[in-house]
């Protein structure tokens, strides 16, 4: 699926409306270049799961953790969302002392950007999305991995009104 | 009070001795930049173990030009964080063990305490209170400070740093790490008013920051132009020019809320030359006085980390025989002295 992002706050809104299809684990590749937008997604994703506070850019730190509540009463929960960022990864088997497979085993939505540099340690994802600079913004595809990503895939088919393929 | 400070945080390996009532005795700094150069920035794994090689050499070489051994010490202080974890365990291990060994209290300091007291090491140091701009690769932080562990922050980076918005961007134009001496090289030979990058978070009120948005701008501007050499050091120009500009008037800003009338200016792009410009021209306007650290002591070191653990250990604070590191920690989860 590809879809044309217009601008910033287009990707954002894309974030939003993967977060609202997206089960409470998953794993989800972000690919593209510096300044395609990969965090910028990512704010969106956390604002629509209901995050407020900042995003900052785990460039530095390679994990940023966020633990978001939602509803109430029995309905009540807590969301865990990992926010990667494996650009400074030397080595994919850095992966291994970072302790990631338990980031992953977890009940957890996993947002890894720069995949790539995870190669061998990293489990499937279940979708993996690439954002690609163009004259007039960005062009985002989606694939899907694995039968969970498959959902998210037709759930946002019917939400998206901005599909071009 | 004579303290050893520790510092391997990040990327560099600092050592240093001061002596609180003869001043910095002795210091040294192993920089690992040519090593994570090829990558573009640190290489958390490989930033470990090269403070573990190098740690005691840096150790025994600053207690040599000190002319001390380390019984002779009164105290040792370690960063505890915030910063890599790996790199934080080895500092702190290795202080905590050297204190236990020696029969000296040890203390664990927090890096950005460090960096904003880093200027009292001049000749010149700042009274409290003041405004402090802490500016680095991991930070951009305006924070009022009434002393020491008294700390509020005023503004904050709600995404990138402004120095990790120097490294992505010279990463973007095919230039080396780190990013900001290489954009304020380039930037040069730029012709200033080719190209107008926003000011980001500068049209509202408030004291945050956030960068991220130039670094969109940047990759923007470089594919719609024809990428040859002269564009890329405008692009550099305006994009130091708007980092700078953005930093000098959220300070302002922070001056005026505060009323205070003196600024501090910490941490590695504080070494930029250009935002030093922007921040003396906007303090003389405002009749504030700005202080920074030398040039060595912007970036990572030893020095600062000397400091602040004296002060905290001449106020009686001490560490138990356990250590730990916080890679994630608050300055104003620190107490007062």
């Amino acid at each position: 699926m590809d879809i044309v992002l217009a601008d910033e706050s287009a990707t954002e809104s894309f974030g939003k409306q993967l977060a609202v299809v997206c089960p409470r684990q998953a794993l989800i590749f972000l690919r593209g270049d510096l300044g395609a937008g990969k965090t910028t997604l990512t704010r969106g994703f956390l604002r629509g799961l209901g995050y407020h506070g900042k995003v900052k850019s785990p460039t530095y730190t390679l994990v940023e953790p966020y633990e978001i509540s939602t509803g109430s009463g029995t309905e009540s929960g807590i969301i865990h969302v990992y926010h990667f960022d494996l650009y400074r990864l030397a080595d994919p088997e850095e992966l291994a002392y970072m302790g990631a497979e338990d980031y992953f085993a977890e009940q957890a939505i996993s947002l890894v950007e720069w995949p790539e540099q995870g190669v061998g340690m990293l489990p499937q994802a279940d979708i993996e999305l690439h954002l690609e600079y163009q004259p007039n913004g960005r062009l985002l595809n989606i694939q899907a991995h694995s039968g969970r990503g498959q959902q998210i895939l037709e759930q946002l088919d019917t939400t998206s009104a901005i599909t071009t393929e | 009070m004579r303290v050893l400070g520790i510092e391997t945080s990040c990327d560099e390996t600092g050592v240093a001795v001061y002596d609180s009532e003869k001043g910095l005795l002795a210091h040294t700094l192993y920089s690992q930049i040519a090593l994570h150069a090829e990558y573009g920035g640190v290489v958390p794994e490989l930033a470990s173990r090269d403070h573990v090689r190098k740690i005691l050499p840096l150790v025994q070489q600053v207690l040599a030009e000190a002319g001390l051994t380390g019984e002779e010490l009164d105290g040792l202080a370690y960063t505890a964080g915030p910063g890599l974890m790996g790199a934080l365990l080895v500092g702190a291990g290795v202080g905590r063990s050297l204190a236990y060994a020696w029969g000296i209290p040890a203390v664990a300091v927090h890096h950005m305490e460090g960096h904003l007291l880093a200027p009292m090491l001049e000749a010149n140091p700042p009274a409290f209170p003041f405004v402090a701009l802490l500016v680095s690769g991991g930070h951009t932080q305006l924070i009022q400070v009434e002393g020491i562990g008294k700390y509020l922050l005023l503004g904050d980076s709600l995404d990138d740093a402004a120095g990790e918005a120097f490294d992505k961007a010279a990463k973007m134009m095919g230039l080396g790490y780190p990013g900001g001496p290489a954009i304020s090289k380039l930037a040069e030979k730029g012709q200033a008013g080719r190209f107008k990058f926003p000011r980001p978070m500068c049209d509202r009120p408030g004291l945050d920051f956030s960068f991220s948005g130039l670094k969109t701008f940047t990759l923007n501007t470089l594919h719609d132009s024809a990428g040859d050499e002269q564009t890329k050091a405008d692009i550099a120009l305006a994009f130091e020019q708007a980092v700078a500009d953005t930093l000098a008037i959220k300070c302002r800003r922070a001056l005026e809320q505060t009323g205070s009338h003196r600024l501090v200016v910490a941490g590695g792009v504080s070494a930029n030359q250009r935002l030093r410009q922007k921040l003396d021209a906007m303090c003389k306007k405002e009749g504030a006085e700005v202080y920074y650290p030398r040039l060595e002591f912007c970036t990572d070191n030893g020095a600062m980390i000397a400091f602040a653990g004296c002060q905290r250990l001449v106020a009686g604070q001490q560490e138990a025989l356990s250590f730990g590191a916080t890679p994630r920690w608050a300055l104003e989860e620190l107490d007062a002295i």
